[in-house]
């Protein structure tokens, strides 16, 4: 290991100059939906359960536990949720420690897993990530996720999630002459692919005019701009890439990966319709895997609501500011498009499980890597990039992924 | 609590769908105002819709929360 000067200090550390290649060795998912008869911990076991079976791996061999999830306490009562579900799978006196980033929270497990393998730690590591929303009804699951962001100011002052975005959403308006039609363009292109993914939420498709009439929900947002309220859980188990080949599962190289923050409450931040954050992270994972923007093939952007997705295009590069409404609308970011953008169904249409969705979307990148994608297959599938957004930009995790 | 003085209008929304202890406000309008102090502030709005760029005055703290309205 190579010993730096404290010169040097406050500089990442990222790089493959200091880390072992990882690779995502075993993938599996639930399907996401709202399901009364199953518990968090059913959820969690099954796609773990799933992953193992991917990669041909015993239980017994993983090193240790990493869980993503957003709000288990507030929705379902329980804590100590990593080794309440780690022990349901057979996986015991090893490290199982839950992560919380809101929305990013699995994201961030995620990061922070890859961290360890990398650093050499753990060779097997588990990563998931589980919520179970439906159980609550909305208002109690819109007073939930509000905890996401600022509670003193924002919560006080009545703000929900979507009232958050709504207000990003109105300045991007103003800033860049963003539409309604542009923001109704994402939802229509998710609700397409999701209805392809047998395991998304909502598999329906919209027409732009149904997108443009929702029920108003925070104005300029209505319904068909926000996504789900979903139960689901995701899981994907790594290794060190120069192992990667003796595991069952197709391996997918993870190139790049970095997790930034920014302050929580939006009246802090000096301009709200980017994400610092993700531009961050962004610019550090293209650094790390040495790619730029252009050279990304496909994309799982966290599409929380229509404009995030919109300004996750601009942050991360795809086009220059203010030009992500127009990107949507043209189609380039469709199926058949030059650069598809959450092929998955995004949360949007897939669903958003809070703290699966960041492990979820790593998932959707490798079953596109892998040709694995069924009727959602794209044709271009060799590097994609999973961008994993908590409440309104607080945690940004850009990870980007290659076919092994 | 100290006035905070008067700002403009950053961004804003009509919020429908409320969450639970805010449920019987709804609809309502939550503002983030840029006070003449440069410092920004999540705000209620009281009175007249509020679009971008509209100058607001503090009007009250209800529950220690800042309602601006728009200035006349």
């Amino acid at each position: 290991m190579r010993i730096r000067p404290y010169e040097s200090f406050g500089h990442a550390r990222y790089s493959k100059q200091y880390m072992r290649p990882v690779a995502v060795i075993g993938i599996g998912k639930t399907a996401f939906g709202a399901f009364p008869d199953r518990d968090l911990r059913s959820l969690a076991v099954e796609a773990g359960q799933k992953c193992l079976a991917d990669a041909g791996v015993s239980p017994s061999k993983v090193e240790a536990f990493y869980l993503g999830n957003f709000a288990g306490p507030s929705f379902v009562g329980q804590n100590h949720l990593a080794p309440y579900i780690a022990g349901a799978m057979g996986i015991t006196g090893v490290p199982a420690t839950r992560f919380e980033a809101a929305c990013a929270s699995s994201g961030s497990a995620f990061f922070h897993a890859v961290s360890a393998v990398g650093a050499g730690l753990y060779d097997l590591v588990l990563v998931g990530g589980v919520e179970k929303m439906t159980s609550q009804p909305t208002p109690k699951v819109t007073e939930i996720l509000a905890g996401a962001g600022d509670m003193g100011g924002e919560g006080r002052a009545g703000a929900t999630f979507p009232a958050l975005f709504a207000m990003i959403a109105r300045r991007h308006m103003y800033q860049y002459g963003t539409t309604r039609e542009q923001m109704a363009a994402v939802a229509v292109k998710n609700h397409a692919n999701g209805a392809k993914n047998p395991l998304a939420h909502m598999r329906k498709v919209i027409t732009i005019e149904q997108a443009l009439a929702g029920k108003p929900i925070a104005e300029p947002l209505n319904v068909y701009d926000c996504s789900l309220i979903s139960d689901g859980a995701a899981a994907v188990l790594i290794a060190p890439l120069e192992h990667a080949a003796e595991f069952a599962g197709k391996a997918a190289k993870v190139l790049g990966i970095a997790q930034t923050s920014d302050h929580v409450a939006l009246d802090e931040k000096d301009d709200i319709t980017m994400f610092r954050a993700v531009k961050a992270a962004g610019e550090k994972a293209y650094k790390m895997a040495g790619v730029s923007p252009q050279d990304i093939q496909f994309a799982e952007l966290h599409d929380c609501f229509t404009i995030a997705e919109i300004i996750a295009t601009e942050d991360l590069g795809f086009v220059k500011k203010g030009e992500g409404g127009p990107y949507v609308q043209q189609g380039c970011t469709a199926l058949n498009g030059p650069r598809p953008v959450n092929t998955s169904g995004g949360l949007k249409s897939k669903g958003h499980p809070v703290g699966a969705t960041g492990v979820g979307q790593i998932c959707d990148v490798v079953m596109q890597l892998r040709g694995d994608a069924g009727e959602r297959q794209i044709a271009r599938h060799a590097l994609g990039l999973a961008q994993n957004l908590g409440g309104s930009g607080a945690t940004a995790v850009v990870t980007i992924l290659g076919a092994a | 609590m100290e006035n905070p003085g008067p700002g403009t209008v950053y961004t804003e929304t009509v919020i429908f769908a409320a969450p639970e202890q805010f449920v019987a406000d709804a609809p309502y309008q939550l503002a983030i105002v840029t006070l003449d102090s440069g410092k920004r502030l999540t705000a209620r709005i009281a009175g007249d819709r509020v679009t971008i760029g509209d100058a607001v005055d503090f009007a009250e703290y209800r529950d220690g929360v800042p309602f601006f309205s728009k200035k006349n």
